[in-house]
């Protein structure tokens, strides 16, 4: 891969950009089947994941022609309900145990943090009139959401990270107010960017439709046991990545409160809709790097590559 | 142990750390901190050997955790409250009571494991609760989790199989349901001092249920927990409760006392001690179901073809 950090080809303010945006989707498990060193348990193999396992380095692959300084990460799994939070500490290391799959997922982590970005996209999301707050506090558990996504795109962990939390707008509010907050987000994320000189990847951690079973085989990995959860939720993810396919971003929007509340989709932390916004509601066709399952949850790695853009996509906002 | 074990006393604190951290900041949560004293001595003087906790911080998927650490040693820091400052722990859990309880559950057909791993991130709410309430660590503690998809049925098997597990290990339990009342929050900083429950709705309809919990009525409030959580947007359903009547022997027959009723960032923060006293709730009339067995979800999304792929041949 030919990414380089930030401290190796400074630029002048003014000239970041979004060089990808990319939907992540964070199960434990595909970290766990990867049996990286970094990870405690170690899997069997046995493939139940190999689809998304694919798809990520089909997608790892596809970003090696392209440099990015930092990887901005809007997390589920860092669930706030007042406002929007950033982590703001320079460096996280330590031992994250998912406390719902403690199983599979206990992962030794080193993580930079490009705090300066993070202040900027805290300061635009101000000025967009959203609550927000920088987090300080160095004993912070870095949330497993933000740790896989990243580790999934950038297995070396060795670019800063900025880390989004996941305001509970559209749980203490609605749907529709939690959108119009999260296209808020994705504008001040795009601004921050620009003006500070990076090239950023960004990433939505998140699944399609979101309904768990509730009980998991002798061996997780366990092909046989895999399957999306039942049929509504599969062709919901399917007619999404189709409207993603045909750069009908902007359609799925305006299906989006529907998509969330029939799919059960985990869509309603915001992180796609951010995604989005920072984007520019692309209307170019994102590439469909895999689809599969997890636990019955429906997850695409998805990618939308910022040099198909037609137009500032800030205007299409 | 011979004897039967039992059931001691039950109790409802709130799941959010303020009253720990921050009591200086706010009337409100030092008048918490001040209950949560009182609390505690009133739960040493029940002489426990467990204190057993759900937390509706802890969530689950895969069935129901309990925790088997015999020594959880580590840290955590509130994800909005990060600022108060970070909880450090060192607890003293009672791990053959957990694979008890986790057995007592497998056998009412719930999905259940225990989980013992260094650094696991106890919630929240756990922690604030046995640092104020068991500050020493004396007491051995139980937590178990808050699955997301269980409803009413899961929740009172769930507690059924705790009053199992207790009567089984002949020990003198305490009960902790770890919950909000309403969980309608303040989603912008605000001055501490200026906190106030959200709306007078809520205020409302958490008075009305304390004042049957101080009645000693935990089954009517089980048996309104789910009206309770469509008005006063009820802390996960106030699963809590339904697991604590459960647990409890679902009756009425408590003498309840009211610690403290204040707001944490706008939600409404009890605690609440129900001590068992025979013939004190009088004629119950209950609407909901009881259950004594899991039997699954009712799989009504299943296809023909994986319902027959399901059974054996």
């Amino acid at each position: 891969m030919s990414s380089s950090t930030s401290s190796s080809s400074p630029r002048p303010p003014g000239s970041g950009e979004i060089v990808a945006g990319c939907l992540s989707p964070h199960p434990p498990h595909l970290v766990y089947a990867s049996n990286p060193q970094q990870n405690e348990p170690k899997s069997s193999g046995a493939g139940a994941w190999k689809s998304l396992l694919d798809g990520y380095e089909s997608l790892r692959k596809s970003l090696e022609d392209r440099e990015f300084d930092v990887i901005v990460v809007h997390t589920p799994h860092w669930k706030t309900r007042v406002g929007h939070h950033f982590l703001g500490v320079p460096k996280f290391e330590g031992l994250s145990v998912d406390p719902i799959f403690p199983n599979l997922f206990r992962f030794h982590f080193d993580l930079q943090v490009d705090v300066p970005l993070a202040e900027a996209i805290h300061q635009e999301a101000a000025q967009e009139g959203l609550v927000t707050s920088m987090m300080r506090n160095p004993e912070f558990r870095v949330d497993y959401g933000t740790i896989t996504s990243s580790y999934l795109v950038r297995p070396e962990l060795d670019i800063p990270i900025v880390a989004i939390s996941s305001a509970r707008s559209y749980f203490d509010y609605s749907n529709e107010v939690g959108e119009r907050e999260m296209l808020a987000l994705g504008r001040a994320t795009r601004r921050a960017v620009e003006q500070s000189g990076r090239r950023a990847l960004l990433l939505a951690s998140c699944s399609l439709s979101h309904r768990h079973f509730t009980e998991e085989p002798e061996d997780p990995e366990d092909p046989a046991f895999e399957h999306i959860h039942n049929g509504n939720q599969e062709a919901w993810d399917r007619h999404v990545m189709k409207l993603m396919q045909e750069g009908q971003c902007a359609q799925l929007l305006e299906q989006m409160p529907d998509f969330i509340e029939q799919a059960v989709s985990e869509c309603k932390d915001g992180s796609l809709t951010w995604l989005l916004g920072a984007l520019g509601v692309p209307d170019f066709p994102a590439t469909v790097h895999g689809y599969g399952t997890v636990i019955g949850t429906g997850n695409a790695v998805v990618e939308w590559d910022m040099r198909k853009a037609q137009v500032p996509a800030g205007d299409q906002a | 142990m011979s004897a039967k074990g039992k059931i001691v006393g039950s109790f409802v604190v709130p799941s959010r750390p303020h009253a720990l951290l921050a009591p200086d900041r706010s009337p409100a949560w030092q008048r918490l901190h001040d209950a949560y004293a009182e609390m505690a001595a009133d739960i040493r003087a029940l002489k426990p050997d467990l204190l057993l906790i759900f937390s509706t911080r802890w969530v689950s998927i895969i069935g129901h955790q309990m925790q088997a650490d015999p020594k959880p040693k580590f840290w955590v820091v509130d994800e909005d409250f990060h600022e108060l400052g970070t909880l450090h722990y060192d607890l003293n859990i009672d791990v053959a009571f957990a694979e008890r309880y986790r057995e007592a559950a497998q056998a009412r057909g719930l999905t259940a494991r225990t989980v013992a791993y260094e650094g696991f991130p106890i919630d929240v709410g756990s922690i604030t609760a046995l640092n104020l309430l068991n500050p020493d660590g004396a007491i051995p503690a139980g937590i178990v989790s808050c699955n997301i998809y269980s409803d009413r049925t899961e929740t009172l098997v769930l507690g059924k199989a705790a009053a199992d597990a207790v009567e089984a290990s002949g020990k003198r339990v305490v009960a902790i349901s770890v919950t909000a009342m309403s969980n309608r929050m303040f989603t912008e900083w605000i001055d501490p001092v200026q906190d106030r429950i959200h709306s007078a709705k809520d205020d409302e309809w958490n008075r009305k249920l304390l004042e049957l919990l101080e009645e000693g009525r935990l089954e009517d409030v089980s048996q309104l927990a789910r009206e309770f959580s469509r008005q006063a947007n009820g802390d996960s359903k106030l699963k809590a409760i339904w697991w604590l009547a459960a647990l409890s022997g679902q009756s009425n027959d408590y003498r309840g006392k009211v610690y403290a009723y204040e707001p944490i960032w706008g939600t409404g923060a009890a605690l609440v001690g129900l001590t068992p006293q025979a013939g004190a709730g009088g004629d119950l009339e209950y609407d909901e179901d009881d259950t004594e067995v899991f039997r699954g979800d009712r799989n009504v999304l299943a296809t023909e073809a994986s319902e027959s792929a399901a059974k054996p041949s």
